[in-house]
C-alpha cells in the first residue's frame, strides 16, 4: 500500500483491511496532537501545524476518521504529528494513536442524523478520557463549555483554557443533572455543583496568556473564534515545548485553511469564502461580516457530508442578516428561502447561477461542507 | 391576544424545533392577528397560553422536562382544552410511559392513550405522513415505536419513513397535533400550521402565500417520488 494519489480515503480503506492495528504501528513513537471538537478542527490543526514549524504529518484533506489517519501516517513520517479527530471517533483514535496532547474545541449539534445526540457525544467522550490508561496525556479542553468540561474534569492534570464561546444553546441543561445552567458573564455553574474548572491555564481576553506568558496574536484570518482556536492550538505547542513567540508569528501568517476565509474570484465578483456547518458555526461566521458593502450570498446542501436533515437551518440566528438581501445557493436554496422568509430576512432564491441578479463586486458567501467545496472548485484564486 | 408558548426550549428543542413556534407566530402576524410568542424556561411556571408547543430532546432532558410538566399547570390546562402541538420527545411525553435510558417505563403525563417502548433501531430519515389526504412532510430521528390505545387517533398514515410504527405516526385529540416529524414541520407544510392555527384562533384565515409553498411541493415531489 502506498497511500499515492488522491484518493486519500480510499487508500487508507485498504489499510484498514489489511491491518486493523496499522494506526497503532504507524503512530508509534512520534509525537502525536489530537485535535477534536464540533467547530474548527481543521483549522486548529492547521494552527498547530504552522505553529510547529517544519515538517508535520497531518490529515489536511479533513479525511479525520481511521481511514484518513491512517493515510496521512502514511504519506508523511514525520516525528510529529498533528491529527483532526472526528468526535464520534475520538475513543478509538486515543487507543490508537497514544498521543501527548488531546485538544478538545467544542460541542454542539451537527449533522444530528448522523451523530444523533451532542451530550451523548460528551458521555462517549468522557468515559474515554476516565479509561485512558496514559496519566502522561495532556487534554487541553475549553473551559467554557460546559459538555468540554463534562467530558475532560475527569483528569486531574486537565489543561483548561478560558476562550470566549458564545454558542450555549446546547449547554442550557447541565450534562450532569439536566438543571438549568446559570451563564453569567464569562462563567457558568449549576446547582448540583457542577462549573466552570479552575484555575483557568490559557486565557484569552484583551491579551492572550498562555499558561502565564502573555503571548502577542495578530491573526490574518477574521473572527473571535479564530484567536480561540489559535489559544487552543499555541497551548497545545507549549506542552510539547514550542518557543510561544515563534509559533505564534507563525499562525498568525495563516490567510486560509483549506480555502475557509479565501478569497476567490468568480465571473467578476471577489468572494469571500466562509465555510459555516452548523448553527453554532454559522452564529460565528455571520458576526464576522461586514456591516455593508457586501452582498449575502448562502448557499445549503443536505447531502451525505452534511447530514441529510435541514432542520437545523431554525436553530441559526439568522435574525441577524435582517437588512441585508440574502442569495439562497444549494441544492436546498428553499429551505433556506422558508427558514429567512419567517426570520423575516430579505432573500432571493437563485435557480439559475447564470442569472444572479447582483449589483455589488464583493461578495460574503457562507456555505455548508459540500457546498463550500463547489464554490470552492468553481471560483478562481 | 393569541398567545403561543413554547416550553422548555433549552429541554426540547433538539432539531430546529424553535422552527414550529417561529412558523405559527409569523403565519398569525402576517394576517394581522394580534398574536405573542413566549418561552417557559426551566424554573418559569407554565403560563397561560391558547397554543403550547413541545419539541424533542435527548434522555436525560426529555425526563426532567416530563417531572417538571408533571408537577405543573399544563396537565389541567390541557385537559381544559389548550391546544398543543407535540414533536418527538414531546410526542411520547404526552402518552402513559415512555423509554429512556435506565428505565423503559418512564411515567409520561397520561393526557393521551399513547405508550412508547424502545425501536429495534433508530428512525432516521424523511418522513412523510398522509393526514386527511394532504402529505405531511418532515424528518424524523428517534428511537420510539409508539402504540396508542383507547381509540386514539393516530395523526396519518406513513407513506414513508417510520413515525410510531412505520404504518401511523402520531396522534390526534381534539386540541392534540402530535408527530414524530421533527423541528421545523409546522414550517415546511403551510397548510397544517395553518389547520392549527385556524383551530387556536377558532376563525376561517385569509389565504397566505409564502416561500414556503414552493418548499412544500418541492419535498412532496421528492418524498413521493
Amino acid at each position: 500500500m502506498t497511500g499515492r494519489g488522491s484518493g486519500t480515503v480510499v487508500g487508507g480503506r485498504v489499510g484498514m483491511k489489511i491491518a486493523p492495528d496499522l494506526v497503532s504501528s504507524l503512530a508509534r513513537g512520534r509525537t502525536v496532537i489530537l485535535v477534536s471538537g464540533t467547530n474548527g478542527k481543521t483549522t486548529t490543526t492547521s494552527m498547530i501545524v504552522a505553529g510547529w514549524g517544519g515538517s508535520v504529518t497531518t490529515n489536511e484533506t479533513g479525511s479525520n476518521m481511521a481511514a484518513g489517519h491512517v493515510a496521512a501516517l502514511v504519506e508523511s513520517r514525520n516525528e510529529r504529528v498533528a491529527l483532526e479527530v472526528d468526535e464520534a471517533w475520538l475513543a478509538d483514535t486515543l487507543t490508537s494513536t497514544r498521543p501527548h496532547v488531546v485538544v478538545l474545541l467544542n460541542l454542539s449539534r451537527d449533522q444530528l442524523d448522523r451523530a444523533n445526540e451532542v451530550r451523548h457525544l460528551a458521555e462517549r467522550w468522557r468515559k474515554a478520557i476516565e479509561a485512558y490508561d496514559d496519566a502522561g496525556l495532556v487534554v487541553v479542553a475549553n473551559a467554557n463549555d460546559p459538555l468540554v468540561a463534562y467530558a475532560a474534569e475527569t483528569r486531574a492534570n486537565t489543561v483548561w483554557v478560558d476562550v470566549p464561546t458564545t454558542w450555549i444553546a446546547d449547554a442550557l441543561s447541565c450534562p450532569k443533572c439536566t438543571l438549568a445552567i446559570s451563564h453569567v458573564g464569562n462563567s457558568w455553574h449549576c446547582t448540583c455543583g457542577f462549573a466552570k474548572p479552575v484555575p483557568v491555564m490559557s486565557i484569552l481576553g484583551d491579551e492572550l496568556v498562555i499558561e502565564g506568558e502573555t503571548v502577542k496574536l495578530d491573526l490574518s484570518m477574521p473572527g473571535e473564534f479564530n484567536r480561540s482556536n489559535a489559544t487552543m492550538a499555541l497551548t497545545a505547542l507549549h506542552r510539547v515545548g514550542v518557543d510561544l513567540d515563534e509559533a505564534a508569528r507563525r499562525i498568525s501568517a495563516i490567510h486560509s485553511v483549506v480555502g475557509r476565509f479565501s478569497v476567490r474570484r468568480w465571473r467578476g465578483h471577489t468572494l469571500r469564502l466562509l465555510l459555516a456547518k452548523n448553527p453554532s458555526g454559522f452564529a460565528a461566521m455571520m458576526a464576522t461580516l461586514p456591516e455593508d458593502d457586501t452582498e449575502i450570498w448562502v448557499a445549503i446542501n443536505a447531502r451525505v457530508a452534511d447530514g441529510h436533515d435541514p432542520s437545523w437551518l431554525y436553530d441559526v440566528p439568522f435574525e441577524m442578516l435582517r437588512g441585508h438581501r440574502v442569495y439562497c445557493f444549494g441544492d436546498r436554496r428553499l429551505d433556506l428561502a422558508t427558514r429567512l422568509d419567517y426570520g423575516r430576512v430579505d432573500y432571493i432564491v437563485v435557480d439559475n447561477d447564470d442569472l444572479v441578479p447582483t449589483s455589488k463586486e464583493t461578495i460574503s458567501l457562507l456555505a455548508n461542507y459540500t457546498a463550500f467545496n463547489d464554490w470552492l472548485a468553481r471560483s478562481e484564486a | 391576544m393569541t398567545t403561543i408558548c413554547s416550553l422548555y426550549p433549552e429541554l426540547l428543542g433538539t432539531y430546529g424545533d424553535g422552527g414550529n413556534g417561529l412558523a405559527v407566530y409569523e403565519r398569525a402576524r402576517r394576517r394581522d392577528i394580534d398574536v405573542e410568542l413566549i418561552s417557559v424556561g426551566l424554573n418559569d411556571a407554565v403560563p397561560d397560553a391558547s397554543l403550547y408547543l413541545l419539541g424533542g430532546g435527548e434522555d436525560g432532558p426529555q425526563r426532567l422536562a416530563a417531572d417538571l410538566l408533571r408537577t405543573s399547570s399544563f396537565g389541567s390546562r390541557v385537559r381544559d382544552g389548550a391546544y398543543v402541538v407535540a414533536v418527538c420527545a414531546g410526542l411520547q411525553i404526552l402518552g402513559l410511559t415512555f423509554c429512556v435510558e435506565g428505565d423503559d417505563e418512564y411515567e409520561g403525563l397520561g393526557l393521551v392513550d399513547a405508550v412508547t417502548s424502545r425501536g429495534e433501531r433508530r428512525s432516521v430519515g424523511e418522513l412523510a405522513t398522509r393526514v386527511d389526504g394532504q402529505l405531511l412532510v418532515g424528518f424524523e430521528n428517534h428511537g420510539g415505536r409508539t402504540t396508542l390505545s383507547g381509540g386514539v387517533n393516530a395523526l396519518g398514515t406513513v407513506v414513508k419513513g417510520r413515525g410510531n410504527d412505520a404504518k401511523l405516526d402520531g396522534y390526534r385529540t381534539k386540541n392534540i397535533w402530535a408527530t414524530y416529524a421533527h423541528g421545523p414541520v409546522l414550517a415546511m407544510n403551510p397548510w397544517f400550521c395553518d389547520e392549527i392555527l385556524a383551530a387556536v384562533v377558532g376563525a376561517e384565515l385569509d389565504p397566505l402565500t409564502s416561500a414556503a409553498d414552493l418548499l412544500y411541493q418541492e419535498r412532496c415531489r421528492v418524498l413521493s417520488s
